[in-house]
């Protein structure tokens, strides 16, 4: 351990760290990754200090260094994440969240005429904008924003 | 085009759609031509559409295929619970070409990515009807000898009206202008003005009828359905204002064509019929020519 700061969530030896989560998002976070099926540890708070955000989530995950697309798709709840990868108690490298292009599987498609609401489709969407978060449905092309977004 | 399933009017380019467009011309002058022998066409209509069914069978039987399939999800296996990827898979083992009409929007895409035959939608639920806007742009064009720089309105249900976005959007690569008449209640989405406006192109919007008429290339009708409104004492004031009559096209453009998608109910006044500027009976022909041509054009025949 090099610092002396208390840690409220203990620091992993090697692994990737996922801070500044929105406080709400930290369980969305844990199941888009699928997580709660994880053999490593896992730690995770939430709703501690953040001197960016006032309050945030962190997540913690040892021995699991992700691949790009796989974590990518948390920006749909936790845009402002940052990715931290730890080997041996040190940083290797800090980089924010990247919305992909597409999301697949993750998200519902807001449409209840939809056919992936019917048959056993893969959803998948379009971006047709990151900031505002709104996908266009791969199928039925009706798009769903960030308030009627559900995360399966 | 070979092998490439026509799920929404975007899978085609510009290029592509004057192509169909330029081979139905031929089918017009001889739609008996026996190319489609030995060729078996599927229509699966998982929701009654005569018109459109026939429209295509008509297509596919005057170019000598054969026709399996049925009319209504009633009365085939999806009544016994099979899923319609399993439809799909089954039936792409006995034909060449899938037609499908199906109530789920998606349900199309989704077919074209399990099914081994390519698909022609023929409408899924409220998103896309391809073959529809073909054949508009084909009266179009027609009528009209272009379709770049036109005036064209459209007047009715402009919000629920599927056949309306797919046209608009394909417009909007031809430099036309819009007259967008609607009540208030049933404007245009903003999902699909934003093509206009992404086009950089002029439309203007109005509730009045009367005001587009002069103007106009192309007026194109569609029907108002009571149900589309919360307050049926709104429909009951309204409902009179979006009728055409045949009084009103006294004072027209000589080119003026009118166009709907049809059925009609009574938006289009039957004293209309007889004008010359009514084109709706020719338009619903011309689907046949268009289906034609792109049902040869999937198959590699032309």
């Amino acid at each position: 351990m090099i610092t002396g700061k208390e840690f409220k969530v203990s620091a992993i030896e090697n692994g990737t760290v996922i801070d500044h989560i929105p406080p709400k998002s930290v369980f969305q976070v844990i199941k888009i990754l699928h997580l709660e099926e994880s053999d490593d540890m896992v730690l995770f708070g939430t709703n501690l200090e953040s001197k960016k955000y006032g309050k945030k989530g962190i997540v913690k995950v040892s021995n699991k260094f992700f691949k790009k697309h796989e974590i990518n798709k948390i920006g749909l709840v936790a845009p402002k994440a940052t990715l931290i990868v730890i080997k041996d108690y040190k940083v290797i490298s800090k980089e924010e969240v990247k919305l992909p292009d597409t999301i697949e599987d993750i998200v519902k498609c807001f449409n209840p005429n939809c056919i992936t609401n019917h048959e056993k489709v893969n959803t998948k969407f379009y971006f047709i904008d990151k900031e505002d978060i709104k996908l266009r449905c791969h199928y039925c092309e009706k798009i769903t924003d960030k308030k009627n977004m559900i995360v399966r | 085009m070979k092998n490439k399933s026509l799920v929404s009017i975007s899978d085609y380019t510009k290029e592509q759609q004057l192509r169909i467009l330029d081979i139905a011309e031929g089918f017009e002058k001889n739609p008996r031509q026996r190319l489609l022998e030995n060729y078996v066409a599927a229509t699966l209509f998982f929701e009654p559409s005569t018109r459109t069914r026939l429209s295509f069978e008509s297509a596919v039987s005057y170019l000598g295929g054969k026709i399996i399939g049925f009319s209504d999800a009633s009365s085939s296996s999806v009544q016994k619970g099979e899923s319609l990827r399993d439809t799909i898979k089954t039936v792409a083992n006995y034909s060449d070409v899938i037609i499908m009409r199906h109530p789920k929007e998606g349900s199309a895409r989704f077919a074209s990515e399990v099914s081994k035959v390519p698909i022609i939608n023929a409408g899924d639920g409220a998103n896309q009807h391809p073959t529809q806007c073909l054949l508009d742009l084909y009266s179009i064009r027609k009528t009209q000898g272009k379709l770049d720089g036109l005036n064209i309105a459209f007047v009715g249900d402009l919000k629920y009206g599927r056949t309306v976005h797919s046209l608009v959007q394909a417009l909007c690569q031809f430099n036309c202008k819009f007259s967008l008449v609607s009540p208030e209640e049933l404007k245009l989405p903003s999902s699909v003005k934003i093509h206009i406006k992404e086009s950089n192109l002029e439309y203007y919007q109005t509730t009045s009828l009367e005001e587009v008429i002069p103007n106009a290339d192309i007026l194109y009708m569609t029907r108002i359905q009571k149900e589309r409104f919360s307050d049926p004492m709104e429909y009951e004031k309204i409902k009179n204002s979006y009728i055409l009559k045949n009084e009103m096209l006294h004072k027209t453009k000589s080119n003026l064509k009118i166009l709907h998608p049809l059925p009609r109910v009574n938006e289009i006044d039957e004293d209309v019929d007889d004008n010359k500027r009514a084109y709706y009976f020719q338009q619903a022909l011309n689907g046949v020519y268009v289906r034609q041509a792109l049902l040869t054009s999937i198959l590699g025949l032309k």
